[in-house]
């Protein structure tokens, strides 16, 4: 059985083909690293996997269900988790009450959504500013609030959408530190990143795409040697 | 220590008034001020109902008066055409209002924008007309006329102040709870909200229906109180529509007690310039005999819209969050009261 797979998936937006036929499979307790130049169709991938647009064909399985087509809140529910690579914080709450929101997801009392949140917000370091708007947070912390918000809802699947983007050497440790330790928790993880280091420091395996279809796949060794992945990047005059 | 005292406070403060409240009658023999005070109630109900939609869930309503509208004629035309007690017309004045909302909502609030905002308007207006044209059932123009229960005003005083005091304390439990999150983070970003598991559509709905409700609750009771209602009066959308969002604007969008407080201001202001500053300028003019003080007095009466423009204009431009939510600002530039530190 494959906990996680995408089937030739394709999505077109009128005469533009964002994703043409992506298919690639992700093993429980991975990291997998989705690659890309700018507009290859990585967070249109994301999109179609968390319910926001449903693909024009192809199939999303995840545990062995078809989940292509379902309403966000539902994909949540069946523990996928993600967070927005422009970030989305509910500015006008608190970052504690921004976890709680999310805590609910499981649970239907206060005090448990309150446990819930503290626990995360400590997994996430982001106790001391817990009682901070979350509008009022600088963008380090608002990246770690999304994925605390994700975590919150208790995901077997975390895709995180250029979570390092925007952030200095210093917070770029500790961001894939936490990534780390999530996977350590078991918890499943698809990973966008532009940041090569990074990617390619923290993943299993990487999957590169450009103009929506699939270039390359394999270890993040294989994968950077690859002349496609080298050209998609570079362009053809320096591969 | 501090911290836990001035949260008692925060508490105690509602109970209190609550408390004073239900005194006031037994000191207030004014029928004239008891009356104010039903209509303050009353707003208390409307203008929380609103807040929970618009300043809460994010989904500003421009039609209230349809439920406030609906909730009145449920009561009146139970009585009117089955003798069914208006008392009984209340509980289900609320039910038909939320049963008015639901198809509004469901077609509404699976999109975005200002779909429900101007369906809102469409649908305050829309009943309107159909309770002047129907006449053969509403009574169209003519209206529904019922004998009040009782003759004092003050049986109808409590019957509010329990209305008002449920629906707020509903409110204060609903936000304090799932649903609450659930309504304030739609407001803050329905995309977020969704990937966090929230039904957006659902909890819309949810927020619509308990709004609703209680607003027909509020039309029922008003039924009951003036004894009169026809299409003008209770599907109104500047006394009743725009009105409910100007006692939450003024109080404070978005607050659990900013439309108590909206409400307040809102009736007095109103009452101040209906009155002439209660006959301040007719007075002024008969000492003086100057004409044109008493001319004066009488364009005041006229210009109690022209009131709530400025009123509302000054609130935005100086208390952008209303009463309630810049009560901080206050506290600090007109009472001078700096937290300690």
């Amino acid at each position: 059985m494959a906990f996680f797979r995408v089937e030739k998936l394709v999505k077109t937006f009128g005469g533009l083909t964002a994703v043409n036929g992506v298919s690639f499979d992700v093993e429980q307790g991975q990291i997998f690293g989705l690659i890309g130049p700018n507009g290859s169709g990585k967070t249109t991938l994301f999109n179609m996997i968390s319910g926001v647009y449903t693909p024009t064909s192809g199939k999303v399985l995840y545990k062995d269900r078809e989940i292509q087509g379902m309403k966000p809140h539902k994909i949540c529910k069946l523990g996928i988790g993600r967070t927005f690579q422009v970030v989305k914080p509910l500015g006008r709450m608190t970052v504690r009450d921004n976890v709680i929101a999310a805590s609910f997801s499981r649970v239907n009392s206060m005090g448990e959504a309150r446990d819930n949140a503290m626990e995360i917000l400590d997994f996430c370091g982001l106790t001391p500013v817990k009682a901070t708007l979350a509008k009022s947070l600088p963008i380090a912390g608002r990246k770690r609030l999304e994925i605390a918000r994700a975590l919150a809802t208790r995901p077997d699947l975390l895709l995180l959408d250029e979570t390092a983007a925007g952030l200095n050497p210093t917070e770029l440790l500790s961001a894939m530190n936490l990534i780390r330790r999530i996977r350590e928790n078991g918890t499943t993880v698809i990973i966008i990143e532009h940041i090569m280091h990074v990617i390619m420091t923290i993943s299993d395996r990487i999957h590169a795409i450009n103009f929506g279809t699939t270039i390359a796949e394999g270890t993040p060794k294989e994968v950077a040697a690859n002349q496609a992945v080298i050209e998609a990047y570079l362009g053809t005059d320096y591969a | 220590m501090k911290a836990a005292g001035s949260k008692m406070k925060k508490n105690l403060f509602p109970l209190l008034l609550l408390a004073g409240l239900a005194l006031l009658p037994l000191v207030l023999e004014s029928n004239y001020f008891l009356h104010l005070m039903i209509l303050f109630l009353l707003w208390v109900v409307i203008g929380s109902s609103w807040n929970l939609l618009a300043g809460f869930t994010g989904q500003v309503s421009f039609g209230h008066a349809a439920f406030f509208g609906v909730g009145a004629y449920t009561a009146g035309l139970l009585f009117h055409h089955l003798q069914i007690s208006p008392w009984w017309g209340m509980a289900l004045g609320g039910v038909f209002a939320f049963l008015v909302g639901l198809p509004f909502g469901a077609i509404c609030f699976p999109l975005r924008g200002a779909y429900f905002a101007l369906a809102s308007l469409a649908l305050g207006e829309g009943i309107r007309h159909i309770a002047t044209i129907a006449e053969s059932f509403t009574g169209g123009m003519v209206g529904i006329m019922i004998m009040p229960t009782f003759v004092s005003k003050v049986p109808y005083y409590y019957i509010t102040l329990f209305l008002a005091s449920l629906s707020v304390l509903s409110i204060q439990l609903i936000m304090r709870s799932k649903p609450g999150y659930y309504f304030i983070s739609i407001r803050e970003d329905q995309d977020a909200a969704a990937s966090l598991g929230v039904n957006t559509t659902l909890y819309k709905n949810v927020s619509l229906a308990i709004s609703a409700f209680w607003t027909g609750m509020a039309g029922a009771l008003y039924m009951n109180y003036m004894g009169f209602i026809d299409p003008h009066v209770v599907f109104s959308l500047h006394d009743y529509s725009v009105m409910a969002i100007l006692v939450a604007i003024v109080g404070g969008v978005g607050t659990v007690y900013g439309p108590t407080v909206g409400a307040f201001i809102m009736v007095a202001f109103q009452e101040l310039f209906r009155t002439g500053f209660f006959g301040l300028f007719a007075f002024l003019g008969k000492a003086t005999g100057v004409a044109a003080v008493t001319a004066l007095g009488d364009a005041v009466k006229k210009a109690h819209v022209l009131g709530f423009g400025i009123l509302v204009i000054v609130v935005i431009l100086y208390l952008p969050n209303g009463v309630v939510g810049d009560w901080e600002k206050i506290k600090r530039n007109v009472f001078r009261i700096h937290p300690a530190k």
